[in-house]
């Protein structure tokens, strides 16, 4: 036997010793704040862990089945031990404690310590449930603790149909969701009358049981199982009978019926132990040997174990400060939780429960949703106690505040778990925090170092993360963190940085005010006294807009030409090829068969794919840049005007066919949209802008889908506003009722050009909508109230809007200057010839790659 | 006066300075290549003498020729071209990709000489 006394004393005899034993989540942590508090100047650390792997993340671990793999799930720094000189020793088990001669014990060799920490954890706990031999039935006694734990899992399962877990507590959820991910048949099998009855109630219980049944997990409540047999003339491996005389079958068993402190090391070397088990420590985290530390699962304080790693790393940080500095107590922790189980959302805050002497409860349940909620409150009503959630736990943060912080509830409590109109859970401002307020328990981060963090400059949340450390634990705080940064931000009024980009720190807004105010008519002008650099894609465009909507100058004029996007400076839109799409306006979707076949004849001769749009229009694909201008000519000579599909401005306003023709009609829609489509053509917008205009309720122009919609009622017009279709649609809003024709323009009219002035760059109506604070009624008050006196001024600029369009292709064609841009070439007359197309259905398209090498193609 | 005649040395004439547009592209065929060619009438600080870059007008990634129809501007101070389909952006000194630095575009040594865009 090797003596290890020897090396470690000739490296470093002027260190004290100091030894951890256990490289779980809590013995890490340790580390890692000895290694932040200094303690390696004045000890040589070592680190002992029975487990193969350094530390990882134990309460993430069921996501080793969902792809991550031990590194992912790993702890801080791989190097970290090497940097700071602290030996870890992995794969060793300490095997004794010698307290009279301050040594530990392994297989290969004693080692002195003057200072000794036990992290060892616990153990699963597998109850003596009389069954097959373990050593040739392992798939029988499987448990669900460590990764080798989960690689016998995996093993096991890959041969199984069916798997049951024993324990129906937090970790026994998990384990059956672990089954369930690998593609088994799981069942929960639960000796109490309820699902987690550690931290749920009754009717929590059987909200949560439902969920999960739903989710096709077997659950047995009430449930003792008394054996378990190995079966051959089954169809499953083994049988368990229960208490009652019922049985369930089963190709493996997994047990998650609690755990037990890891004390072994402690009682063999008679440190004093607690009556059901754990190592006593007192608030210094000290056993009954001063020189002998006891953290994380293992610890016994005050007659409580803690099984979530939150207090461990308290504890964890009470020894560090205790070896480096002055002792920071440990005072018990909070024991709250939020977790997600097999997808459903369970919460349990403080005294859940009710147990507190006068305590009452409020309770809101879905019996349809299978939904629960329960606030505990204080006697007299005053205080938050404790809650239960099941099924939603966006309730929780606010729910938690409440209970750690003492704070005043709201007259009627029960708003606290009632369902919000608005939707989503009732939420308690950052502001109503106490600086003490705990926004990370894990790593024990309160409001109070969260300001602290930003007064020393974190501008962003992941400096704060280096910084506290909050959020980095379980992550349950990651929302509240966000909301009390943002808010922490405004109230210094620190801006979140909202610059256009790197060439102007200005918003959107506040550029569109000072080429207003100021006068500035050109890109150059406002970069000279408010920008910097030359500008990039992301300006020169969004400058482009509010300069085209302010003084509305064509677009081509040599000062605005290198602003545009590809798309605006050939008033084309570019497809995939490096070709353009044309698209005249249609307005109202109103077309004479003169004009159809006028588009039919240009497509014809340009050899263009042509398709009706979702926007009641005709497309005309595949143009290239130097046939754009010889079309155009063709298709203004027909009376078409640019429709602006390039552009960030109206696109199409969509109208049914209305009272003219339709039995229902009761007003004439389509005389509506033309009217809507040539006075609002042109205006550039922060994002396109889309309009609607129905002759009756039966809507068939989806108008409550578009930016303006408008619906025909027998007095007249009903406006809706802000609606979208595309990624996320939203349903218009009912904006003013009734009103006549002239009535609506004015409001259209003061609608788009406070849009105008107050969205942000790509801010459709709709996500404009939502950010504005005061929300439609406040729109209403600007608009229809005229509540900030702006409505003259409003109309007034859309006015020089409309009395200065100008179709931007009709302007182009009578400036050679600005034709010299469509060439392909400006050597060469020839078109591209990368440029391929094959015919599909009677018309041509890009080639695929694959095609392009093939003989079949048709060259151009 | 073809520009060609004002030039008397081994570079060959691209285009004439008049075809090219203010802050922005055009496109040239150069011996079956498709070269790019971007203008800043005042240079990269906006105040000194006229420069005009060269590069590739093929995009890696969208496979279409039209990098010459790209914004052009500064990003962290490097001079950029952003193509017009999915937006990366090229280093006009040198063609990497700010996106993807194993991307680069094959540049051009292109200079004005007089009224001529020369090629070298
Ligand atoms: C041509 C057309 C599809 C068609 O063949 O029918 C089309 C084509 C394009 N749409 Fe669209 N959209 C077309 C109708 C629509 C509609 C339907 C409608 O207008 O009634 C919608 C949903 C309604 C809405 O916008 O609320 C629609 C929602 C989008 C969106 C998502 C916008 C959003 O706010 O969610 C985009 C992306 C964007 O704008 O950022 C988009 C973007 C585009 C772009 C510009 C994508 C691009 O950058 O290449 C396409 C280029 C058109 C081109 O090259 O000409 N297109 N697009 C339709 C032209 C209508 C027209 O006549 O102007
Ligand atoms: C699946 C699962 C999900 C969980 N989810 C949550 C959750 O959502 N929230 C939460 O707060 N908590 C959760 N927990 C609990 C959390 O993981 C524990 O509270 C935490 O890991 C305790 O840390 P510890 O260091 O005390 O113990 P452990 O992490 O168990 O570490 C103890 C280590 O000591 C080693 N060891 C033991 N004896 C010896 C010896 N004699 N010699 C050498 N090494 C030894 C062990 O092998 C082990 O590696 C979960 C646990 C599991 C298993
Ligand atoms: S739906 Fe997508 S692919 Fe189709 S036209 Fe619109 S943007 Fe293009
Ligand atoms: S509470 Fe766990 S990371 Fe913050």
């Amino acid at each position: 036997m090797q003596d290890l006394t020897i090396h470690a004393e000739t490296i470093h005899q002027e260190k004290k010793q100091l030894i951890i034993i256990g490289n779980g989540m809590v013995g890490h942590h340790c580390v890692e704040q000895l290694i932040e508090r200094g303690a390696t100047q004045h000890y040589q650390i070592h680190v002992f862990g029975d487990e193969r792997h350094r530390a990882y993340d134990r309460v993430h671990l069921s996501e080793y089945f969902s792809g991550k793999d031990a590194d992912a799930l790993a702890l801080g720094e791989a190097n970290l031990h090497d940097t700071h000189g602290v030996s870890l020793h992995l794969g060793v088990r300490i095997s004794g404690i010698d307290r009279d001669r301050r040594e530990i014990l392994t297989s290969e060799g004693r080692l002195p310590y003057d200072s000794l920490i036990i992290a060892t954890g616990s153990y699963p706990f597998v109850p003596p449930i009389p069954g097959p031999e373990v050593s040739e039935h392992p798939q029988a006694r499987l448990v669900y603790r460590t990764l080798d734990d989960l690689d016998a899992i995996r093993e096991h399962a890959s041969t199984a149909r069916r798997g049951v877990v024993i324990g129906g507590g937090l970790l026994g959820l998990e384990a059956a969701n672990a089954l369930k991910s690998l593609g088994l048949e799981a069942h929960v099998v639960e000796f109490a009358p309820r699902l987690m009855p550690v931290q749920l109630d009754d009717q929590g219980g059987a909200a949560l049981r439902e969920r999960i049944e739903a989710l096709g997990v077997g659950v047995h409540t009430g449930c003792a199982t008394e054996e378990i047999i190995a079966t051959s003339d089954n169809d499953y491996a083994y049988r368990m009978h229960f208490k009652g005389g019922e049985h369930l079958d089963t190709d493996l068993v997994l047990f998650s019926a609690g755990i037990r402190p890891q004390d072994q090391l402690a009682r063999d070397c008679g440190l004093e132990i607690g009556e059901r088990g754990g190592i006593v420590i007192d608030e210094t985290c000290r056993t009954s040997d001063p020189e002998i530390f006891a953290i994380g699962e293992c610890a016994l304080w005050n007659g409580q174990i803690f099984g979530l790693v939150a207090p461990g790393y308290t504890m964890a940080r009470t020894v560090a400060s205790c070896l480096t500095d002055v002792c920071v107590p440990f005072s018990g922790a909070d024991m709250s939780t939020k977790l997600k189980l097999l997808g459903v959302d369970v919460g349990s805050i403080g005294d859940a429960f009710g147990t507190t002497e006068g305590a009452k409860s409020y309770r809101w349940i879905d019996e349809a949703g299978s939904g629960y909620r329960r606030l505990v409150v204080s006697g007299d009503g005053t205080k938050a106690l404790g809650a239960v959630l099941v099924g939603d736990n966006s309730y929780y943060d606010t729910l938690l505040q409440y209970v750690q912080n003492g704070i005043d509830l709201p007259k009627d409590p029960a708003v606290l778990i009632l369902p919000q109109s608005e939707g989503g859970a009732p939420t308690l401002g950052a502001d109503a925090l106490p600086d003490t307020a705990m926004v990370c328990s894990c790593h024990n981060v309160t409001k109070g170092a969260i300001c602290q963090a930003v007064d020393e400059g974190c501008a962003d949340i992941a400096a704060l993360k280096i910084e506290t450390k909050a959020s980095t634990g379980c992550g349950g705080c990651a929302a509240l963190l966000k909301q009390v940064f943002e808010h922490e931000l405004e109230s210094r009024g620190i801006e979140v940085d909202k610059s256009l980009c790197e060439h102007f720190h200005y918003t959107r807004q506040e550029l569109y005010a000072m080429v207003r105010v100021e006068g500035i008519h050109s890109f150059d002008e406002l970069l000279e006294k408010h920008g910097h650099g030359l500008g990039c894609d992301i300006c020169k465009p969004t400058i482009g807009s509010i300069l085209a909507t302010c003084w509305n100058q064509p677009i081509m004029d040599p000062q605005n030409v290198a602003l545009q996007d590809t798309n605006d400076t050939f008033m084309a839109n570019m497809q995939k090829n490096g070709t353009y799409s044309v698209m005249p306006r249609v307005a109202g979707g109103e077309i004479t068969p003169d004009k159809l076949v006028a588009l039919g004849q240009v497509a014809k001769k340009y050899d263009l794919y042509t398709k009706i749009t979702g926007g009641q229009r005709i497309d005309l694909f595949g143009a290239e840049l130097h046939e754009l201008p010889d079309i155009w000519e063709e298709l203004i000579k027909a009376g078409f005007e640019t429709g602006h599909a390039y552009g960030k401005s109206l696109r199409t306003v969509k109208s049914c066919v209305g009272n003219t023709w339709c039995r229902y009609g009761v007003q004439d829609s389509v005389a509506m949209a033309l009217e809507l489509e040539h006075r609002y053509k042109g205006l550039r917008t922060p994002h396109k802008v889309k309009m609607g205009v129905s002759g009756c309720t039966r809507e068939c122009a989806e108008a409550q889908g578009k930016d303006i919609g408008v619906i025909a009622t027998e007095a007249g017009w009903n406006l809706y506003v802000c609606g979208n279709g595309g990624m996320r649609p939203r349903h218009a809003e009912l904006f003013a009722t009734d009103i006549d024709s002239d009535t609506l323009i004015r409001y259209v009219d003061r609608f788009l050009m406070f849009y105008v002035r107050t969205a942000d760059k790509l801010q459709r109506t709709s996500v404009w909508r939502e950010s504005l604070e005061g929300g439609l009624d406040f729109l209403k008050e600007v608009i229809i109230d005229d509540s900030l006196g702006l409505g003259d001024e409003l109309e007034r600029q859309m006015h020089h809007v409309v009395e200065t369009y100008e179709c931007e292709w009709a302007n182009a064609l009578k400036d050679p200057e600005k034709l010299k841009r469509f060439r392909t070439f400006v050597n060469d007359k020839c078109g591209d010839p990368d440029i391929v197309n094959v015919t599909e259905r009677d018309q041509p398209r890009p080639a695929r790659a694959n095609e392009i090498d093939s003989l079949a193609v048709e060259i151009r | 006066m073809s520009p060609a005649t004002a030039v008397e040395n081994t570079a060959r004439v691209l285009c004439s300075v008049h075809d090219l547009v203010d802050y922005s592209g055009v496109v040239v065929l150069h011996d079956g290549r498709q070269i790019a060619l971007f203008y800043l009438p005042h240079g990269r600080d906006r105040h000194s003498a006229p420069e005009v870059f060269g590069i590739d007008n093929h995009d890696p990634f969208s496979n279409a020729n039209v990098i010459g129809r790209g914004i052009i501007g500064d990003k962290g101070g490097e001079l950029v071209v952003a193509s017009p389909l999915y937006k990366q952006h090229f280093r006009l000194d040198d063609g990497v990709c700010l996106e993807d630095n194993d991307i680069r575009l094959a540049t051009y040594d292109v200079r004005l000489e007089g009224e001529c865009v020369v090629i070298a």
